[in-house]
């Protein structure tokens, strides 16, 4: 099958989630992403290489089971920047990429001698993409983050929590998987506008400031009627806002930290779900209208976790499908990835082929593409796996000189 | 159009999407999707049934009251677009839907799964008379999913596919918590994704083609560890307050401040110079007295090379150390207000960040530095208001808001007379 961007060529420096998320979008559709890892500090810039979880508890630097799913698809070398050899060979792959992508803190690229005006005098057209928590201008551009960090400071945090007690926030990066996803639409977005006008250009994307893009109707809220999210009762993140929905939340069912979500939209919903319940509170005029329904929702929420509570999360979630309501159990990650069978259909969870761990599971795309779909077919490259390969295809190194290279510290 | 307090010069570049057409039919889950577009200079058109899209009417409004135009819900998510109303229920109506998306790049809908195929509207149909279209379907499920028929919204989007089950408090008999509308603006994330990636194919390869994105599928894939802990080493994260949940617990790291709002402490003081700026803060703020374990600051300052760290709770002196770093941050935190603590955090080099509303975050002398206060003309009400600004700053095709959300049927006229006259601005860019 075709790829749809198998045009493109990638310098990637990034690391983590926040980064390699972006390009691992790339690579999965034949984009060449060729990370550049620094041989003396074994890559360990980006602490997900050596890190949990581990396969069969087999640890080490090639064996991070985060790094591989983060970074499959891509071509991995070594460049050691202290040495002006590394600096040169770094340039001649300027030369022939279209992108440049990093997420460092500002700064590192240009202590480097790469930063934006002298990759542009490398090669006038180049992409450049730096993603780091408060972009490079302002205050706090010098300030360090990583996606907890990025969520408190934007509101995330905070929107994600139960009235009257400390926030709950995110059980993980929201804002790394979002931020790559940022990431890769700001790349392709530059890429559209240079083929449309051949002009390359810098995107600097602050994680917070894209974060803070997600809390729309309620900054306008706040900037029309001066309504704080910081207010009695809120926030009550299970609920819903917008629109008004009653009863709307994740109720506690029978079972080991089982539960369900439940939402009714309009009368219709409420009809059903009352008729499948069939206890008599359904029928109470205090709860006939959503204006009533949602002025009693404390007192909704607990008949409704009573109900939930004597029953098995996906008993209640076939009662309730087929009576039409929005349901769902909670799925847990064994349930949603190996039970569910809707994610394996879909093709969610494809195994690479990974030189040390074998062969492993990662995250898929979520789309189907008619024409030019993705693969994910490598596992993510082992520390300077592919030195040979690209140094040979791209820059026409001999294998002798590679080896020298590689005696010299250079790679 | 922008009028920013922040004006910059944008007069003489375009957005990257200038000349590209989007039609996008009218559903909650995808209106931030044509959004991300809209801003980037695409000409979306907004495509609502006679009566309009339900989400006109969510609130909050203008000045709390109900009416017309008055949903800042669709303000936020409509900006950039042009509207106008098509009833793909008649077949006059489906024609005239016809000829606009023979003018259109992509076509961005979220219909339920089988509705624009009993219509004669799917992508078999339309790329017949428009071969270069990119048709984006989004779905619960995905296209060939039955259970995308089912009846859905953010939050049941969002329990079937992982996150909440990471979010939440360490007490379990607290419900896990859903990030709100978080599920649709990651169906959103990859339909923009797609859309893109789709474009450059196109530039190259001159066709377009079907690109089918599943809302749950998307969330499955944005839950970070819980995911690959399973497919890895199959062991189940569990949820704990205000930090990532974990196969084993973690230490926490929300703190509270004197001015009861939260910080969050991320990952203690951990190099000499770090210890060393740390017991520099305690003794500006008068606060060394009362804590004696102090002392340990100054001997992690001191201390010669990178620390072990897997020396903790097994060496007495890295242990006493670590030990103060942590008791002297929770000290500081109880005596100051939560900026307060995270800038000094951060200038201690600490990767420290204060939990804000979004509006105090919105308000923060930071994003106001950087223009993210943004003001959008409302002609008909005479006003301007603020609106939240970029995601990203693309110097050479800024980011804009060329409009405010389109009335019903506002550009009816004005579209249905460019196909018509085939006077398109994508012809015009050819």
């Amino acid at each position: 099958m075709a790829e749809a961007l198998s045009a493109f060529r990638v310098c990637d420096f990034t690391g983590q989630l926040a980064g390699a998320g972006a390009t691992k979008w790339l690579a999965s559709f034949g984009a060449e992403v060729i990370r550049i890892e620094d041989p003396v500090r074994q890559g360990r810039w980006d602490i997900l290489r050596g890190s949990p979880p581990f396969m069969d508890e087999r640890r080490g630097i090639n064996l991070g089971g985060a790094f591989n799913n983060h970074n499959a698809g891509k071509y991995g070398i070594t460049l050691n920047l202290r040495t002006a050899k590394a600096k040169r060979i770094l340039e001649q792959l300027i030369e022939v990429s279209d992108v440049v992508s990093e997420n460092f803190a500002k700064g590192v690229m240009e202590r480097w001698g790469f930063g934006y005006e002298r990759l542009r005098e490398i090669k006038p057209d180049i992409i450049y993409v730096s993603n780091c928590g408060f972009g490079h201008s302002g205050p706090y551009s010098d300030f360090k983050t990583w996606g907890p960090i990025v969520q408190a400071v934007s509101g995330l945090t905070f929107t994600s929590g139960l009235p009257g007690r400390e926030p709950a926030g995110w059980g993980y990066s929201y804002m790394d998987h979002t931020g790559a996803y940022f990431m890769a639409m700001a790349i392709l977005l530059a890429l559209v506008h240079r083929q449309r006008t051949g002009e390359g250009q810098w995107v600097d994307l602050a994680c917070t400031e894209a974060a803070l893009t997600l809390h729309g109707p309620a900054l306008l809220d706040w900037t029309v009627n001066g309504r704080p999210t910081r207010r009695d009762g809120q926030p009550h993140a299970n609920r819903s806002q917008w629109p008004p929905m009653a009863p709307h939340g994740i109720y506690p069912c029978r079972g080991d930290d089982d539960w369900v979500a439940i939402a009714c939209r309009d009368p219709d919903d409420w009809g059903h779900f009352a008729e499948v319940v069939g206890e008599s509170w359904c029928r109470e005029p205090a709860y006939a209208s959503l204006a009533s329904r949602l002025a009693a929702q404390d007192e909704l929420d607990q008949l409704v976790g009573a109900w939930t509570v004597r029953r098995g999360k996906f008993d209640v979630e076939t009662l309730l499908r087929e009576a039409g309501v929005p349901v769902s159990a909670v799925m847990k990650p064994e349930e949603r990835i190996d039970l569910d069978a809707s994610t394996g259909d879909f093709g969610l969870w494809p195994s690479v082929a990974h030189p040390e761990m074998g062969d492993v599971r990662v995250d898929g795309q979520p789309v189907h593409f008619s024409e030019t779909n993705w693969r994910i077919a490598r596992g993510g490259p082992c520390l300077g796996e592919h030195n040979a390969e690209v140094l040979t295809r791209l820059l026409g190194l001999g294998e002798e000189e590679i080896a020298r290279l590689e005696e010299e510290g250079v790679l | 159009m922008t009028s920013s307090p922040e004006t910059h010069d944008d007069t003489k570049s375009v957005g990257a999407l200038d000349g590209v057409r989007v039609v996008e039919l009218a559903r909650a889950p995808i209106a931030w999707a044509g959004k991300l577009l809209a801003d980037m200079g695409a000409d979306v058109i907004l495509v609502e049934p006679p009566g309009g899209d339900p989400s006109r009417d969510y609130p909050p409004y203008l000045d709390d009251q109900p009416g017309e135009n008055r949903s800042l819900y669709w303000w936020h998510y409509h900006t950039s677009k042009r509207g106008i109303v098509v009833d793909l229920d008649d077949s006059g109506d489906r024609d005239r839907f016809f000829s606009l998306v023979a003018t259109a790049d992509v076509l961005l809908e979220a219909e339920p799964r089988t509705r624009l195929g009993a219509l004669g509207l799917d992508y078999d149909d339309l790329q017949a008379i428009r071969p270069e279209l990119i048709h984006v379907a989004v779905t619960p499920y995905g296209r060939h999913d039955p259970k995308s028929d089912l009846p859905f919204t953010d939050l049941t989007i969002m329990a079937a596919s992982g996150p909440p089950w990471s979010c939440g408090y360490d007490d379990h008999s607290l419900p896990p918590i859903r990030g709100p509308m978080q599920g649709y603006h990651t169906a959103s994330h990859f339909a923009v994704l797609s859309v893109l990636t789709a474009l450059l194919h196109r530039d190259i390869a001159g066709r377009g083609q079907f690109v089918d994105v599943s809302m749950t599928a998307a969330n499955n894939v944005t839950t970070e560890s819980a995911s690959y802990t399973w497919l890895v080493a199959q062991r189940t994260v569990q949820r704990q307050t205000g930090r990532h949940a974990s196969v084993s617990p973690s230490r926490e790291t929300q703190q509270l401040c004197a001015d009861g709002r939260y910080a969050n402490t991320g990952v203690p003081p951990r190099r000499p110079h770090e210890f060393a700026a740390l017991d520099k803060w305690l003794k500006e703020l008068g606060l060394d007295a009362e804590l004696p374990e102090a002392v340990f600051l100054a001997m992690g300052a001191n201390w010669e090379g990178p620390f072990d760290l897997a020396k903790i709770g097994r060496d007495d002196a890295v242990t006493a150390i670590f030990g103060a770093g942590r008791d002297a941050l929770k000290l500081i935190a109880s005596r100051v207000s939560a900026q307060a603590f995270f800038l000094g955090c951060q200038r201690t080099g600490l990767a420290v960040g204060v939990v804000n509303a979004p509006e105090e975050a919105f308000e923060d002398p930071h994003f106001k530095a950087r223009g993210f206060q943004v003001g959008v003309v409302h002609d008909d009400l005479r006003r301007t208001v603020v609106y939240p600004g970029a995601p990203y700053a693309l110097k050479a095709s800024p980011w804009a808001i060329s409009r405010r959300a389109p009335r019903l049927g506002e550009h009816d006229a004005e579209v249905f007379d460019e196909i018509e006259g085939r006077c398109s601005p994508l012809d015009d860019a050819r």
